[in-house]
Formats: structure tokens, C-alpha cells, sequence
């Protein structure tokens, strides 16, 4: 019946109020509380040969109203102190700010207790597991969040965890999370892994040859991060204001903020 | 978006759709449901260079009925910071009752050691502290259903202005507004402070006066908003707070022309 | 025939402050077959280790039974972490010595149980300045200027009581070498402090006076070469050349 369907049919007959059922339907039903909201932003990580950049926009928006246009959504995890000066590990996370807010929280008190009883810091691939764990304890009230991990493997080779907000995670080139996903992933895609790349004149249909991929460059890295952020600022409203990168390399994390379009 | 504190934390319509309305149609109360009953409407704080003003009118709501006209919805904390709540007044009056106990174990544990100590709460521990608390109460589908401002000064004595919401959700700018506010009166403001490095240039009578045009224009435009309202500064020398401040200079000029204020001629 | 009478169950010490059943059990080790652990480089035995980082703004130092230290240690160190989330803040010291102090206290009052075995102190920085704890089985708990507890800790004490007005206006590290020339007192006969059996731990700020702490840290081994060199040939250790019998 057409009037049970999600969209109505454009000729014949529609909703009707006299056929508003005038009976409570049968078994109980509840409004409930809504315990989640959906903040906006997006994220971005890339994990190249000796380093990883992560990076986020810093608006946080509720429906159409920026709350703020600086909340950071990449932290440093892991570090022996609240100021994270040694922190080893990049966590950002976006979707519902209050759920981020306690998953960071949470890897950051494993973090300082796995400093505690062994006397060194996590490193990149156990954080990864554990971070899947966590997230999975709450399957079936789960953190609303995309979560990704960055830092150095135990080779100094950049790392980037990408993870669905129930736990399933995959190490990865790259990858972009949050509102803007679809539209930065794509981008990637092609400017990371060069997809859709061939050799020009390396043959015909399938004997068509692929660009060979390699690690890109630190400042190529950069400029292209900045590029798809600037580019879905363009068409997402949620994205903007401020753009926050942290850089890991074997000397540290560095922490750049960039200015993005305001409107 | 819809900003009436009964929207709060409801499935947004343009997200899941509108809600259908023949689940209304039962002669069953219906169980679960929560929602707030008595509501505050917006609060408003902004940061200028030697503290933050924070401010909110004296009305409770019964739904559209102007209930409780004298209902003080800022409150101080250990003479340092002050709380400014939004939403459902009957959850207001809980979290300052408990307030109120947690200031006071905190005034037993601290000062016994050194006379000039002062490591009680301040406003960033205590927007830590309630946004915990708000975020595990929404976590045990039992929120309290609020919307907070703390204003206050960190531990290095900068000005801080945060707010928290039924969900746990935490933000800090330099100028805040809750509810209708947050449309309304968030504009106006960021015009005086747009971003941190301004907060600098702004002067308390600056602050406060541009607060004070936002309560107005509040007054003007949301249906559940009062003329009496009480009005905080918090600075390095403790909290003054006044609540019964008035609504001075109003100019109603504008209704002439906007059918539905006043006596309609046409 | 001599019966030991402490040694019925292990939640009586005996007046030496000795688990016996502990150390019967231990002797059960001796009853098994023989094993052999090896490793190469590095030195196998050391000294133990007495110092904890708690926090970022709390360390401890132990006598006693390193085994229930690391019990309070392990709980300090949760209190703290759950203070900073709930409040994000630093734990002030007096709570978090306080609430070790009710629980040791607990157990000195309840049938089946048994004291903990070791005697803390607990330095560190908080929000209204810097902190020194002595903490006791019994659940005493009291704020010092300066302690020494363990054996032959008289010694120690007598040097701090000595000194006690110049550590007020001390820097950093002429309180460190005032800390172990009150070490050097305790030693028996013929035994010199080493970068092997020292060390210090320290939290304060990193410039005196202003905030950013700078964490609390163990130094051991070379880390405390010249602050043992520096105190190594100073006379004024032994104060007016008073003599103690051991």
C-alpha cells in the first residue's frame, strides 16, 4: 500500500488524515531520548613513509548552528603527562563530540596505564587492537564516532588505523572520516593511491598499465590536505573555520592550525 | 533548527523525519517518555579581558505559560564561578543542590593545609565535572535536561566560558548563548569578539553592555523570555552577581509594522 | 623447645614486623625441582627499587614490604588518573594521602585482615605548592617538611632536624644534595653512596615559582653521579662530629 511506503506515489491516492489509524497500535511503543546528536566536521589521515598527518576541521556545529568554531577533534595520545609533550599516538575522532570526547579519554587512561605497569610507552599496533576493543565493549550502545589512529610503526613507517564505530578497524594508506568523507575519499583515492592513474601510451583497455605507487612526499602531504579541506568547505556546511594538522615523524608531533572559510 | 528546549535532544526532523503523530493516539499514558516540564530559555556569556559576564532572565515556563516570574537561573560556585542553566528547572534545582554538597566537602578537603591555598574547583574543573556528570546520566538513558554555561576563571586566572548540554556535549568560544539565544543572541555577540586574540580587547562595560542588548533583543523576539533578568561578572576578585536587573530602553517601535504585537489597526 | 608464636596465620605480624606464614611459603619454593633462568649483558641482581612515580605531580618513596606498596602505589595511581578525568585536574596531595591513610586504617580495625607492611612517603606539587607526606601502617598520615622512615632512619632524621631552617630557601639541587647527605648518616660502616644504590626522585616546577610542573622523575644510576661526587668529600655530613652507636 502506498500509504505505508516511505514515499508517497505521485498520482493516485496519497496520506490521508480520515485514515489516520484512530487506535493505539498493538504492543508498546516508546518515544525515547535520542541519546546521540551528529556534531559535524570532518576528518583526514595520511600515512606516508617516515611520518603520518592527521588532520580535522575545528567547527562544531548542532543542525544548522555553529556552537563553536574551535573544537579541536585530533589529540595526542599517550603521553606521560596531561600536556602529552612525549605522546607517541594521534587519535582523532568525529561524529558525536560528547562520545569522542570520552573514547579519548578512555585510550589516553590506557595509554598512561600501560606507561605505568610496564614503563614504556604503547605502541602504535597494540594501541590499534585496544582501541577495537574499547569501541566493540560498546557494541550494542556504541561510541557514535569514525575514530582513526596515527602514528609510527615499530619500523618508523607511518601508520593510519581507520575505524567503524563498533570496533571494526584496518590499517590503512589513508583515509578521510566524518561529514565530509564522501567527498575528501574520492580525492584521495586518486591523489594517494592514483587510482584511475595509468601510464599514458602503456597500452590499450586492460593492457593499459597503472601508475606505479609510492609514499608521497611530507609537503606534498601537506598541500594536499589542505586542498580537500578547502575543497569540502566549498560544499559542506558542517566544515570550516579552522583547520588543525598534527604532524608525527621520528622527532616528535607538530601541531599546525590553519585558517579555513568562516562561512 | 528548532531551539525550544523541548526540541532538545529529539530525532531532528530533517534527519529522520517528522515524527508521526498517530503514535499520540492512545488512551494509555505513555511510560518512557521524558521531557521538561518547567524551562528556563537562553542564558548568554561572553568573555572580555579580565573575566566573563554571564547572564539569564528570571522566567520558568509551563509550556507556553509564563509560570514562575522570580526564578534565579545563575548560580555561584566557591566565590569564583557561576553557573548559568538552560532547560528543565526541576533538573536545575538538582544539580544545585548538588552543587551545593560538592562545595562544601570541597571547602572541608582543601584549606586545612595552608591558610592561602586555593586549590579548590575552579570553572574549568567544575564544566569537567557537571559535563561528566551530564554525559553519564544521558548515558543512562535517565539526562537531566539542561543546558549549561560555566563561567568562571582557569588555573593560570585566564577568563573561561564553557557549556555543557543534556548529552554531554562541551564547547568553549569566546562568547556562548543556549537555546533561542544561540540564534538570536550568538550573533551579535561574535561581532564584539570573534575569536580569542579579541577577548584581549574588550573591556568589561563593553561586555556587559552588549549583553545587555542581547537580552533585550531576546526579549523582543522569544515568546518565552522575560524583562527581568539576573546578570553576573566574574573576574580575579570574585563574582558579583545581581538578579533583579531590568530591561532599560525598550523600543517597541518595530511592532507598529509586524502584525500580531500590539493592536492591530488593519 | 623455642615455638614461635607469630606464625599461625598470615594477618599476625610478628613484634619484628615479620609474615612468618609468608616466609614458610617461600620455603615451599625450595621443595620443587630445580630450574635455571639465564641472560647475558646487564647486570642480573641490583638494588630494589624504592621510588614510584604516582602521578605527574605525585612520586613515593617505600620502607617496608615493597609488595603492599605497590598495592597503595597501584591504587594511588587509579585515584589519581580518575581525579583528572573527573575534574581534570591535579589530585590534591592531602586528599590522595588521606584517602590511603583511611584505608590502611580499615584494616587495622576488621577481623581477617592484616595492616599493610610499609611505611610511604609521599611528595608532590599540587595547586596550593609543593608537599611532603609521612604515611604509617597504623594509617597515620602527616604533612613534614622533611622525613626519613626505614632503618637507621634516626640518623637521617637528626641531620634534617639540623638543617630543617635552610631548606625553606633552597634550589633545587642543594636540597638534593641536603636529601642525601641526611641518606649518607644512615649507612653502616665502610658503605658509600653509589650511583648503584641511589636514587632520587623529584617534581617541581620548571621555573621556580611559575607553573608548568615539570613531571615527577626517578634518577638512578648515572643520572646521580654528580650530585653523589658533589656531597662524596664534605665534612659537614657527620654535624658537630656526633657519634652514634648503631
Amino acid at each position: 500500500m502506498a500509504m505505508f511506503s516511505q514515499n508517497p506515489v505521485l498520482n493516485g491516492p496519497n496520506y490521508s488524515f480520515a485514515e489516520v489509524p484512530q487506535h493505539a497500535v498493538d504492543g508498546l511503543r516508546e518515544h525515547r531520548f535520542n541519546p546521540y546528536t551528529d556534531n559535524g566536521g570532518s576528518t583526514l589521515a595520511i600515512a606516508g613513509a617516515d611520518f603520518a598527518i592527521i588532520a580535522g576541521d575545528t567547527r562544531l556545529t548542532a543542525g544548522y548552528s555553529i556552537n563553536t568554531r574551535y573544537a579541536p577533534k585530533v589529540f595526542k595520545i599517550g603521553g606521560s603527562t596531561s600536556s602529552q609533550d612525549d605522546a607517541n599516538i594521534l587519535l582523532s575522532v568525529v561524529g558525536f563530540a560528547a562520545d569522542g570526547e570520552a573514547l579519548k579519554e578512555r585510550l589516553d587512561a590506557v595509554c598512561k596505564m600501560y606507561r605505568y605497569r610496564h614503563g614504556k610507552p604503547m605502541s602504535v599496533s597494540a594501541c590499534a587492537k585496544r582501541l577495537s576493543t574499547i569501541l566493540y565493549q560498546k557494541r550494542f550502545f556504541p561510541y557514535y564516532v569514525h575514530a582513526i589512529l596515527g602514528g609510527l610503526d615499530e619500523d618508523g613507517t607511518g601508520a593510519v588505523y581507520s575505524y567503524d564505530p563498533v570496533g571494526s578497524y584496518e590499517r590503512e594508506q589513508c583515509r578521510a572520516g566524518g561529514a565530509a568523507a564522501s567527498l575528501i575519499m574520492p580525492f584521495l583515492d586518486n591523489q594517494v593511491n592514483f587510482k584511475n592513474q595509468y601510464i599514458p601510451g602503456s597500452g590499450v583497455g586492460h593492457e593499459l598499465q597503472e601508475r606505479e605507487r609510492v609514499p608521497l612526499p611530507r609537503n606534498e602531504v601537506e598541500v594536499l590536505v589542505k586542498d580537500a579541506f578547502d575543497s569540502a568547505v566549498e560544499r559542506h556546511i558542517e566544515v570550516g573555520d579552522g583547520l588543525q594538522m598534527m604532524i608525527i615523524t621520528k622527532d616528535g608531533i607538530e601541531e599546525r592550525l590553519l585558517p579555513l572559510k568562516k562561512d | 533548527m528548532d531551539h525550544r528546549p523541548q526540541a532538545w535532544g529529539r530525532p531532528r526532523d530533517d534527519v529522520y523525519g517528522a515524527y508521526d503523530a498517530s503514535y499520540m493516539q492512545t488512551n494509555q499514558p505513555n511510560q518512557h517518555t521524558q521531557s521538561p516540564i518547567v524551562t528556563g530559555t537562553s542564558v548568554l556569556g561572553m568573555k572580555f579581558k579580565d573575566g566573563v559576564v554571564i547572564a539569564a532572565d528570571n522566567l520558568a515556563s509551563y509550556g507556553s505559560l509564563a509560570r514562575f516570574t522570580d526564578v534565579k537561573r545563575l548560580r555561584t560556585f566557591a566565590e569564583s564561578s557561576v553557573v548559568g542553566f538552560g532547560g528543565d528547572v526541576s533538573d536545575m534545582q538538582y544539580l544545585d543542590r548538588h552543587l551545593t554538597e560538592l562545595a562544601i566537602d570541597e571547602a572541608y578537603t582543601s584549606t586545612t593545609t595552608t591558610p592561602n591555598a586555593q586549590p579548590t574547583l575552579n570553572a574549568r574543573n567544575l564544566h569537567k565535572y557537571l559535563s561528566k556528570l551530564l554525559y553519564h546520566r544521558r548515558s543512562k538513558f535517565d539526562p537531566l535536561w539542561n543546558s549549561l554555561l560555566v563561567a568562571g576563571l582557569d588555573e593560570a586566572g585566564a577568563p573561561f566560558l564553557a557549556a555543557a548540554d543534556l548529552l554531554g556535549t562541551t564547547f568553549t568560544s569566546p562568547s556562548l548563548a543556549t537555546g533561542f539565544g544561540s540564534m538570536l543572541a550568538q550573533p551579535i555577540m561574535r561581532g564584539l569578539v570573534p575569536d580569542e586574540a579579541s577577548v584581549a580587547q574588550v573591556t568589561r562595560e563593553q561586555a556587559i553592555n552588549c549583553v545587555r542588548e542581547c537580552m533585550k533583543v531576546l526579549f523582543y523576539r522569544d515568546a518565552r523570555s522575560l524583562d527581568s533578568y539576573s546578570l553576573a561578572v566574574v573576574t580575579k576578585d570574585g563574582v558579583e552577581l545581581s538578579e533583579n536587573e531590568k530591561l532599560e530602553n525598550q523600543s517597541w517601535a518595530f511592532a507598529d509594522r509586524i502584525k500580531g504585537y500590539g493592536t492591530q489597526t488593519v | 623447645m623455642f615455638r614461635n608464636n607469630y606464625d599461625n596465620d598470615s594477618v599476625t605480624f610478628s613484634p619484628q614486623g615479620r609474615i612468618f606464614q609468608v616466609e614458610y611459603a617461600a620455603e615451599a619454593v625450595k621443595q620443587g625441582s630445580v630450574v635455571v633462568g639465564i641472560r647475558n649483558a646487564e647486570e642480573l641482581s641490583s638494588y630494589q627499587k624504592k621510588l614510584f612515580a604516582v602521578d605527574e605531580h605525585v612520586g613515593l618513596a617505600i620502607a617496608g614490604l615493597t609488595s603492599d606498596a605497590r598495592v597503595l602505589s597501584n591504587f594511588m595511581k587509579q585515584q589519581c588518573l580518575s581525579e583528572r578525568l573527573t575534574y581534570d585536574r591535579a589530585m590534591p596531595l592531602e586528599t590522595l594521602v588521606s584517602l590511603i591513610g583511611d584505608k590502611a586504617q580499615l584494616n587495622t580495625q576488621h577481623y581477617g585482615k592484616r595492616p599493610y607492611g610499609v611505611g610511604l612517603l609521599v611528595a608532590g606539587v599540587d595547586d596550593s605548592g609543593p608537599h611532603l607526606f609521612e604515611f604509617q601502617p597504623s594509617g597515620l598520615t602527616q604533612e613534614m617538611l622533611a622525613c626519613a622512615i626505614g632503618a637507621r632512619s634516626q640518623m637521617a632524621r637528626t641531620y634534617l632536624e639540623k638543617n630543617l631552617d635552610k631548606f625553606a630557601d633552597c634550589g633545587r639541587d642543594e636540597l638534593i644534595r641536603h636529601g642525601l647527605r641526611a641518606l649518607k648518616e644512615t649507612l653502616v660502616q665502610d658503605r658509600e653512596l653509589t650511583v648503584e644504590n641511589t636514587s632520587v626522585g623529584v617534581v617541581g616546577p620548571k621555573e621556580p615559582g611559575k607553573r608548568p610542573l615539570e613531571a615527577f622523575k626517578v634518577h638512578d644510576g648515572a643520572e646521580t653521579k654528580d650530585w653523589i661526587n658533589s656531597i662524596a668529600d664534605d665534612t659537614e655530613t657527620s654535624g658537630d662530629g656526633m657519634q652514634v652507636d648503631e
